[in-house]
């Protein structure tokens, strides 16, 4: 058991917990991520870790609701506890001085990227940051992202925050200026990864991004999360998350992504009959467990 | 020599146990165990038990016994059955085998023992498997009550992965008195024996019961741990004070075809399928949350003839396909599942298809997985494996209409430990370096043993890597010398 000891809303459906899992805090690096079950008929999903701190043994994740799982899982306060998290999971990230380093956050897309931009400056890089969201209520991080970058765009598809428009016309813009760029790294939704792609294409910006696909165990051992890089099959779990965003095949990405749509809306529209009772009931059973074993298991 | 052996509990002569036909296993019947995940086979009663266990010769050089890869003494727990002594038999296997209920289940006992049976050179072998379930299932009914213990050497042993390989050297190291903790990566301990081998092979209580009776000996478990990630081999030696460590992951890495669409919507490894429906539940959807395609009516092949592809196209059945198919490449002869899953197979009405070989998967109108295009296949000369090399005839393409194929080829070495351990020496295809006789590796206190060293295998040959780990193990803690 992975005891929550704070969990708030920092927007709206997006929540940041900090849990206490000593291992991982102790080995977490930026770009790594988690897996956690909520209970015991529960689903295994991957996550990327915000940030880790070793002395207080805790990480942090930020959790946007999306489906049943999340919703769940957003539905835990501080004193509740998460049945399995395992981790830290995937290869971190590269960290060395690369010179000017644009970092794009889309969505939570800017919880993954922190973490990395922060090393980023750490190691002596200017660091550009553009994060963007539908709207200004969903700005995540803007605070922390500016504290370790040179600059900070915000964008807004509704302008109701930032720079109307979206993250890739920002980045546009400083192409199109002439703005010196000795790497790109994009998290966020697939379609922004693959805009982000297109545009440092033609002018051989060297560009990274995150990859999410659908996960079991996260170890290499099923091959569930292969992704297709330069024509050859790679574990996003094992041999990524990272990777070099113009070898990225993003159509067959997304197109495994929907596999499970259906049974996901289905799981989705189950849950939201009887929201209250579901929520219950898996902390019943969290509540359990954590009683027959002392908190061990 | 017709006579039975001095002081046996057997008073037939050897000539009429010779005439005793070997008794059938009781199986649910296939018309209806393929809409259920219950075991197919119900285990002896105690009749049969004896009745089969009187047939064996008692031989004077039991051949059987240096067949086990963990060595059990087979005509000693054979002779307490014949006896009425079934508790004792079970003593006498928990000696060399602390998980008997799930080897006498999963075990290839035709290659290993019952090959090596005389009574198999005269006609049907010893069913020396399925005696060894009905003696561990008896003492499970009736309750376990001995539960070994040694005085505390006060030394510490990691064991990575709680697969076969991993418990077995758990089960022998703890009864000489180390500390054992077995570290794994899922949320649920077993390895192999809890994401790939299927309910109705191997339900999961029985491992759930192995494992009971391992706590009971004293065993800790971790859960949750990834080795290599969570924590290092080197951290585990030099931060957490173990005196040695047993790498046991298994062979991990699913191999796929290489062949073009195997990114396809419905395209899976047997890896995966298998936890998704094992280990997840994923076909008691909604009820559990990790959901699988529905195949339902659909038509689906698995690419493969070893037991995981076995396992893999008989869930499907289960899961209500309409076709589930058997796509080989080389002919049933090279064939490496076991006879009796081959057997129970065709009895649930899947199809093989031999000389089959995949070329390319074919998207349907939505993009996803629609039908398989194979080649004829015809055997050549014998490659490196000594089984008959498969060669495509030319010309000979036909598609099979598919909705979900399962590629269950082999697997390879996954190689998280060995890149976070230095100094641990991994061969050309990256499976860690170990002795064959110690499991000793390149690195002092480490030992590595199981489908990690070996490639795939069996769950019996895990097991006995992992006694011979345990001790050489124990031997090194006894002397400090490598």
């Amino acid at each position: 058991m992975f005891p929550i000891l704070e969990a708030r809303f920092i927007a709206p459906g997006i929540r940041r917990f900090i849990i206490q899992a000593p291992r991982i805090a102790r080995k977490q690096q930026p770009g790594q991520f988690v897996i956690l079950r909520l209970y015991e008929h529960g689903e295994r999903i991957p996550l990327t870790i915000e940030s880790s701190d070793p002395a207080k043994e805790t990480i942090s994740i930020v959790v946007l609701s999306v489906g049943k799982t999340t919703r769940l899982l957003n539905s835990l306060q501080a004193g509740d506890a998460i049945l399995d998290v395992v981790g830290p999971l995937g290869k971190p990230s590269e960290i060395r001085n690369f010179g000017t380093v644009v970092v794009i956050g889309g969505g939570v897309g800017a919880a993954m990227a922190f973490p990395t931009a922060a090393a980023l400056k750490r190691a002596g890089n200017t660091v550009i940051s553009i994060i963007g969201a539908r709207s200004g209520e969903l700005v995540i991080l803007e605070r922390e992202l500016s504290a370790v970058s040179d600059a900070l765009t915000v964008t807004t598809d509704d302008g109701s925050y930032g720079e109307r428009g979206l993250v890739t016309d920002k980045l546009r813009q400083l192409i199109n200026q002439g703005a010196h760029i000795d790497l790109v790294l994009a998290v966020g939704p697939i379609p922004m990864m693959k805009a982000v792609a297109d545009l440092t294409r033609a002018p051989r910006i060297p560009t990274i991004v995150s990859l999410n696909p659908i996960m079991i165990d996260g170890t290499g051992m099923c091959g569930g999360c292969r992704v297709l890089v330069d024509g050859k099959s790679k574990f996003a779990c094992v041999d990524g998350p990272e990777f070099d965003a113009h070898q990225v095949d993003f159509d067959v990405l997304l197109q495994r992504n929907s596999m499970y749509r259906g049974p996901e809306r289905e799981s989705l529209a189950e849950f939201e009959c009887h929201p209250q009772a579901q929520i219950e009931s898996m902390r019943a059973a969290s509540a359990k467990v954590c009683v027959l074993t002392g908190g061990r298991r | 020599m017709s006579q039975p052996p001095a002081g046996s509990a057997n008073p037939l002569p050897l000539r009429d146990r010779m005439k005793i036909p070997r008794q059938a296993m009781p199986e649910q019947p296939a018309q209806d165990r393929v809409f259920n995940f219950f075991e197919v086979n119900r285990g002896y009663s105690e009749e049969l038990a004896q009745q089969e266990a009187r047939r064996c010769l008692e031989c004077a050089k039991p051949t059987c016994m240096d067949n086990c890869p963990v060595g059990v003494n087979v005509r000693e727990f054979v002779q307490s059955i014949v006896a009425g002594d079934f508790r004792g038999a079970a003593a006498v296997i928990r000696q060399d085998n602390v998980l008997p209920a799930i080897t006498g289940r999963v075990c290839p006992q035709e290659d290993h023992c019952e090959a090596a049976c005389k009574l198999h050179k005269k006609g049907e072998s010893l069913g020396i498997g399925y005696l060894e379930r009905f003696v561990a299932d008896y003492e499970q009914r009736m309750g376990i009550r001995h539960v070994p213990t040694a005085p505390p050497t006060g030394r510490k042993v990691a064991i990575v992965g709680s697969g076969p390989a991993g418990l077995s050297a758990a089960g022998d190291l703890v009864q000489k008195g180390h500390l054992v903790c077995v570290f794994e990566a899922l949320h649920e301990l077993g390895g192999v024996l809890v994401y790939g081998i299927p309910e109705f092979r191997l339900p999961k209580q029985i491992i759930r019961e192995q494992l009971d009776y391992m706590r009971a000996m004293g065993v800790e478990f971790e859960t949750d741990v990834v080795v290599g990630r969570t924590v290092t081999i080197d951290e585990l030696i030099e931060e957490e004070g173990y005196d040695a460590v047993f790498v046991a992951t298994g062979a991990g890495s699913p191999l796929f075809l290489g062949i073009p669409g195997e990114h396809l919507n419905g395209v899976y490894s047997a890896n995966e399928f298998l936890t998704r429906i094992n280990l997840m539940h994923a076909w008691q959807f909604p009820a559990y949350d990790q959901p699988m395609m529905d195949l339902h009516a659909k038509d689906v092949a698995v690419i493969g003839g070893g037991n995981t592809a076995l396992d893999a196209i008989r869930s499907v059945l289960r899961l209500g396909a309409r076709k589930a198919y058997v796509l080989y490449r080389r002919s049933e002869a090279e064939m490496p599942a076991r006879a009796e899953e081959v057997k129970h197979a065709r009895q649930e009405g899947i199809e093989f298809h031999m000389l089959t070989g995949p070329v390319e998967f074919l998207p349907d109108e939505k993009g996803w997985l629609g039908a398989v295009r194979c080649v004829r296949m015809a055997l050549g000369e014998p490659d490196a494996s000594g089984r008959r090399r498969p060669q495509p005839v030319a010309g000979s393409e036909f598609d099979v209409p598919l909705s979900v194929a399962v590629i269950a080829v082999g697997t390879s070495a996954n190689p998280v430990i060995q890149s976070t351990t230095p100094g641990l020496d991994t061969d050309r295809r990256g499976y860690i370096v170990a002795d064959p006789a110690t499991q000793r590796t390149s690195r002092r206190g480490v030992f590595a043993g199981g489908d990690i060293v070996t490639g795939s295998a069996t769950v019996i040959l895990a097991m006995g890597a992992g006694r011979r780990a345990a001790r050489s193990i124990h031997e090194y803690l006894s002397t400090g010398s490598w």
